[in-house]
Order: C-alpha cells, then structure tokens, then sequence
C-alpha cells in the first residue's frame, strides 16, 4: 500500500490519533498563539483607521476570522460527519462532533461582535436581513447537532443520527456565503478575495489574513484536545486508555 | 496610549468586541482540558475499585459504564 494511504488508515485508530494528536497539541497551541499576537498587532495598532468607519472597522479582525470558521467548522463536520455515517469510521464520527461546539463558538463571537459593530455603523443592533439570519440559522443547526449528540445514550448512534442533522445542514453554507448577492442585505458585499483583486487596503488585509491563519490553526487544536478527551471517554474500557491512566498515575 | 484605548470614540464597541472574542475562545481552550484529566481521574478511580475487589478478574461491566 502507498506510505501516505496507510498512514492515513493508522491515523484512524483511536490509540495512534491520541498520541498523534497529542504531539501536535503544543505546537498548534503555539503557533495559534503567536500568529493571533501578530495579528491583533496588526490589526489594532498597525491598520490605519478605516476613512469611513473609523476605528470601529477594527471589530472586522475578530468578526470576520470567525465568521470564516464558523463555515469551515461546520464544513469539516460535514464532510466527518459523511465519513463517519458511510465508513463507520469511529475518529470520523468523534471529529465531526469535537468540532461542534468550537464552531457554535465562533459562530457565536461573529453574531455578537457583528451586532457590536452594527450599532456605530447602520445604527442597529440586529435586522433580519438574508446575511444575519442564515448565520444565526447555522447556530441554530449547531445547536442542534449539540443537544442531539447528548440526547442519545449510545455515544456511536448519537454520532451517527447527529452527523446526518450535520448533513442536511450543509445546504445553509452556500446560502450564507451567496447571502449578500441573492438579496438586498444591509451586511455588505465581499471585500476580501482570495483568488482576485480584494477591495481592501493591504495594510488592513494582513493583519486579516494572520488572523484567519490564526484562528484555523486554534480549531485544529481545539478539535485535536476534544478529540482525545472524547476518545477516552468512549474507548475507556480499552486496554490502550488503562495503560495509559496507570502511566499518568505514576508521571 | 490613551488615545489608542480610546479608539476615537468607538472604544466600548471595539473592546466589548474583543473582550467576547477573547472570553469565549477561552472557554473553548479550557473546556477539553478539563475533560480529559476528569476522563483520566474517573478512569483511574474505577481501576483501583476493580483492583482492590478482586486481582485481575476482568468485571464485563467496566466496558458499559463509559459515562
């Protein structure tokens, strides 16, 4: 077998992730860290202020990262979530659910920062335009992904009924991100684009793209140590997880 | 540097902002961590009862009671 297939199937087993995913933790924590302080630097000191907006764009460098991770989390879970129903591949289906709650997080952040920026900039709090209500649908949907996941006693079938809702849910991203163009939106149009020209100041656009370099990194970790948490919980009758709290007892 | 705090007026609006980042990306660093050394400590409490009730008898239990 190609070394890069049969990596990919050692990753699959429980034991070999953990370890895995623990040797990544530290320097995922790390780098999330030190791009993030590059970032917030950028953004909140080196950014000139916006001609316009004035400094009250700077909520842009915490809303839009999010709001980019609120998709990708949900994406991500999606496609594990797939996985996990087809293959009943058992890491699939725990990083379709370890996923969730970070992606409601920052689901969360984007609606509330974006409600925090609203104010000083269209003079409201909330409006129920195509861009905002099909973001809080996405929390929603994570939502229940959450409470369907605990609502069932068997870890494995709860995974499986939850990836399904996951599924279905996708169909809301392409709603999200067209949100602006399909309708008259008070939200406005995409700035930044990664292929073309972005409508945006280079001096404001880098501190932006660290912190979405940023904030991926941090969702891999948060999912890595959700991931192992929730792998020993659901693999603690194993002889792999005793080894390995006898070995913590000792440490 | 008060000026930078100041943020030209906009100040509540940007810090709040911030401020949710920042307390919410927190909690989601601390949550898994508390998870797994309470996943740890449950695991080792339950093999020292098994320990102490009988040497190496394999209870069919220990499997079920994932909570």
């Amino acid at each position: 077998m190609n070394p890069l297939v049969l990596w990919f199937h050692k990753l699959g087993s429980p034991p070999y992730f953990y370890r895995f995913a623990g040797r990544w933790l530290p320097w995922l924590y790390a780098l999330a860290l030190l791009t993030g302080a590059v970032g917030l630097y950028g953004g909140l000191v080196v950014a000139p202020a916006d001609y316009q907006q004035g400094d009250s764009f700077r909520i842009m460098y915490v809303h839009v990262p999010c709001a980019w991770m609120g998709m990708f989390a949900y994406a991500f879970m999606a496609v594990n979530g797939f996985i996990g129903l087809v293959w009943r591949i058992k890491l699939s289906e725990t990083l379709a659910m370890a996923s969730a709650p970070i992606g409601a997080a920052f689901t969360f952040i984007t609606l509330v920062t974006g409600s925090i920026w609203g104010k000083p900039t269209w003079g409201t709090w909330w409006t129920w335009d195509a861009r905002l209500t099909s973001e809080l649908v996405m929390l929603f949907l994570y939502f229940g992904v959450i409470g369907l996941y605990g609502a069932i006693e068997d870890t494995r079938q709860a995974a499986r009924a939850a990836a399904f809702l996951a599924l279905v849910g996708v169909v809301n991203l392409p709603i999200i991100h067209y949100s602006v163009l399909w309708w008259n939106t008070l939200h406005q149009a995409q700035t930044v684009n990664l292929l073309g020209q972005s409508k945006i100041d280079s001096r404001m656009l880098w501190p932006l793209l660290t912190l979405a370099i940023a904030t991926h990194v941090y969702f891999f970790a948060s999912v890595f140590a959700r991931a192992r948490a929730m792998l020993l919980e659901l693999e603690s009758g194993k002889d792999w997880v005793r080894t390995l709290a006898l070995e913590a007892e000792h440490a | 540097m008060p000026e930078f705090l100041a943020m030209h007026g906009y100040a509540a609006y940007v810090w709040s902002s911030y401020a949710i980042f920042a307390v919410v990306l927190l909690a989601d660093l601390l949550l898994p961590i508390l998870r797994r050394r309470r996943a740890l400590a449950g695991l080792r409490g339950r093999l020292k009862r098994e320990a102490a009730r009988g040497k190496g008898a394999p209870s069919p239990s220990s499997a079920a009671t994932n909570a």
